[in-house]
């Protein structure tokens, strides 16, 4: 139970009552593509001895990067890599929708892209490393195909390059 | 995709009921709203929190779908 004197709207989980109408016929309807996995990944060694990566649809993207295109029929497929050196205070936000509340994200990016956290947490030994390069895609998605057929192949592919271990996908 | 190359991934999910149909390999189940998957900005004690408890499920070797809740009582 929440304690006494918490009353702000940030303290109620969400659910899907919580969108408006049109977005929650869409949400109730759409036909969601499952996630395309087969069993068989695990993490095989102690956090503490791996190397981690977020990929997040917080549609985060550095200043050097071109913004995501909220106006492309079916959504902006892209995804923008983000160093780990990146500043986070640095980073811009594509999404235009008006699903969420962006106000979260916005004050801390490490809401949806923990980077700040992951060094902490390295420096806590309770991980081995964080990933060099960490990757942020749109997520309000209403044509995922190329998303699925080409963006992930591509993160997966840079993922494996660097030998991340585990993944944590965060979503907005 | 990332899982086909071998490499485990979880989920932070907000909305139970997309979780639940979409069927991620593993997926922490938050009770936040919706922006706000790892707790609260600049909440650095729950955002490590959340995030080292939906890391160790990357431990669980899973062949449907696993969905844990993030404990309420924090």
């Amino acid at each position: 139970m929440r304690s006494i004197g918490q009353t702000s709207s940030a303290d109620i989980m969400a659910t899907l009552s919580d969108l408006s109408f049109k977005y929650q016929f869409f949400m109730k309807t759409y036909r969601y593509r499952q996630f395309d996995w087969q069993p068989g990944a695990v993490l095989n060694k102690p956090l503490s001895q791996s190397r981690i990566a977020v990929v997040t649809s917080a549609a985060f993207y550095r200043p050097d990067q071109p913004p995501f295109d909220a106006s492309i029929r079916g959504g902006d497929y892209s995804f923008r890599e983000i160093p780990l050196e990146t500043d986070l205070e640095t980073l811009q936000i594509g999404h235009k929708s008006d699903a969420f509340d962006h106000s979260g994200i916005e004050r801390d990016k490490n809401l949806a892209l923990p980077l700040d956290r992951l060094r902490e947490l390295k420096a806590e030994r309770l991980l081995g490393d964080v990933a060099p390069r960490h990757y942020s895609l749109m997520g309000s998605i209403s044509a995922p195909a190329r998303l699925v057929s080409m963006t992930a192949p591509e993160i997966a592919r840079r993922l494996a390059e660097t030998r991340v271990d585990g993944v944590l996908l965060t979503p907005v | 995709m990332i899982e086909k190359s071998g490499i485990p991934t979880v989920s932070i999910s907000l909305l139970r009921e997309v979780t639940e149909r979409v069927r991620p390999p593993r997926a922490l189940d938050v009770d936040r709203p919706l922006g706000y998957p790892l707790g609260a900005p600049h909440a650095i004690d729950l955002q490590k929190r959340i995030v080292m408890a939906a890391l160790e499920l990357l431990l669980i070797p899973t062949q449907h779908f696993l969905l844990i809740d993030f404990p309420k009582s924090i």
